[in-house]
């Protein structure tokens, strides 16, 4: 109860350098914010480019549907398959006089339907690499009847490398802007407790215990790292939607990332000031 | 109530600052501590608040050895031992009564009983008309007078005065002086510092500890001293 009456008087008492404190906590979690955007963006954009991934097994003219009902059950058992679609040759057909309504003359005078019957076959999240992908494509080539399997082999390959290269950055950029922002909230922190460094030492004079000096600070630290965190998450929200409407549509990021990085704003402000203050309990 | 045993303390900048010294202060002694800037007072009261430790030796104060007590107990003897300095050391942008009901908080004493104690502590040291003035509003005198409440917070045993009237003008530094003796007078063991002669000179009956270059070179206790 100390603690907290201390800390909320201490913010009273210096106003401007709580305020100070809280901004450059909220500039500094500001960056990590939008980088926290933009990477939740991307992952989402790979996401839905990584649901097309799929294996297409076209089946040779004149096989038997029980043949093809056998193929269909094998493979959905697979762990890498969720499911599987049969397309039968009138659907294939009217599919492309959808897709490319420029050949519908072309389509007209056709006398035999000249395009296969197809299985597609949906991957699980997590399966949609080329491992997996070969592995199902590899399963369904066994069967005699399967005339060809197409599944985009260097296509999926870049999409791979791409998530790889995604995620590599994003914890790497992600870890240093996190580091940046530490360090930015620790000199904040330590200058407030600088501030403050005359009634440390008064109270270590009087003969306060180390843990009744310490607290209302940590308090006071994680209180101004919430707070920047508050305002961090306010401006890249705020961001987020200016350039939704001005330039094109941003996802905002779920609320467990904004409460993860206002938590984070917290600790930082609670491990920063425990840090700064070691220093002038050793001093009495 | 105060012993030093053989303390020697080297900083390794500064060099030596104490060499062997050994003195005893029993409960209810008043004793000045004298010597010019830099023959090692400010380094022995530290010492003894255990702000510092020898870097040989023992120092026991109140029962605390400086062999035995750790950075996170301290605090206990903080509470046994009051100190007061040249500079005051209070917190600015607070009253004197805020400066002395600051050291009773944080030591643990109840709101309710706090502001009593605040009060009776400053009427001690004469300042109860100005307990609601900002520190920076008081004289020197008054601002040691502060200090020295605050000192009292805790009841304490002794009493470490660093130079208490360096910066006090000749009357406020007599009325500091008093204050010491009266509270010595009702028990407690007062240590002060001073380069002062004329300060020590009138006050014969007070027994002298002269340190120089960090040597205790004269106890006007010892019977040699007596005899000359």
């Amino acid at each position: 109860m100390h603690a907290l009456r201390e800390a909320l008087a201490a913010i009273r008492r210096a106003p401007l350098l709580t305020a100070l404190s809280a901004a450059m906590v909220a500039l500094a979690l500001y960056v990590v914010g939008l980088f926290a955007v933009a990477s939740y963006n991307l992952h989402q954009a790979l996401a839905q480019v990584e649901e097309r991934v799929e294996v297409v097994v076209y089946i040779r003219d004149g096989t038997a549907d029980s043949e093809v009902q056998l193929l269909e059950e094998e493979l959905v058992q697979m762990e890498e398959v969720h499911a599987a679609h049969y397309v039968s040759k009138d659907e294939a057909l009217a599919r492309a006089r959808q897709d490319l309504p420029e050949f519908e003359e072309l389509f007209l005078d056709m006398e035999v339907n000249p395009l296969p019957a197809s299985l597609e076959v949906e991957l699980l999240p997590g399966y949609r690499n080329p491992a997996s992908v070969a592995r199902v494509a590899d399963r369904a080539s066994l069967y005699p009847f399967v005339e060809d399997v197409r599944y985009g082999r260097e296509w999926v390959d870049r999409l791979f490398l791409l998530r790889r290269i995604g995620g590599i950055t994003t914890t790497v950029l992600g870890a240093a802007f996190a580091v940046v922002a530490g360090l930015i909230i620790a000199t904040a922190v330590r200058i407030a407790v600088y501030a403050r460094r005359e009634e440390i030492y008064v109270m270590r004079l009087v003969g306060a215990t180390n843990g009744f000096i310490r607290r209302p600070f940590l308090l006071e630290g994680a209180l101004t790292g919430i707070l920047g965190g508050v305002l961090a998450a306010g401006m890249t929200y705020a961001s987020a939607q200016a350039v939704s409407r001005l330039i094109f549509r941003v996802e905002w990021i779920p609320v467990e990332w904004m409460v993860a990085g206002i938590a984070g704003g917290g600790l930082f402000g609670l491990l920063a000031s425990g840090f700064a203050i070691r220093r002038y309990l050793r001093e009495v | 109530m105060i012993q030093l045993s053989h303390v020697i303390k080297e900083y390794p900048t500064r060099g030596r600052a104490l060499n062997d010294v050994s003195f005893r202060i029993r409960k209810g002694e008043f004793a000045f501590l004298t010597g010019h800037s830099g023959s090692g007072k400010s380094t022995t009261l530290r010492l003894i608040h255990m702000a510092d430790t020898p870097s040989s030796g023992e120092v026991v104060v109140c029962g605390f050895s400086s062999e035995r007590t750790t950075q996170r107990e301290v605090w206990k003897l903080r509470r046994r031992v009051g100190h007061v300095f040249q500079d005051f050391r209070l917190l600015p942008g607070r009253t004197a009564f805020e400066n002395v009901a600051f050291a009773l908080e944080v030591t643990g004493t109840s709101r309710g009983e706090m502001g009593n104690r605040a009060n009776r502590l400053l009427a001690q040291v004469g300042l109860s008309v100005k307990a609601g003035m900002q520190v920076h509003e008081l004289s020197g005198g008054e601002q040691q007078r502060v200090s020295i409440a605050r000192a009292l917070a805790n009841d304490p045993l002794v009493l470490l005065a660093d130079e208490p009237s360096g910066n006090l003008d000749e009357r406020a530094s007599r009325g500091i002086m008093e204050l010491f003796l009266d509270l010595n007078t009702q028990g407690m063991t007062v240590l002060m510092a001073t380069h002062d002669l004329e300060l020590v000179r009138a006050y014969p009956d007070i027994r002298i500890l002269e340190l120089d270059e960090g040597r205790l070179v004269y106890d006007s206790k010892t019977p040699e001293a007596r005899e000359a």
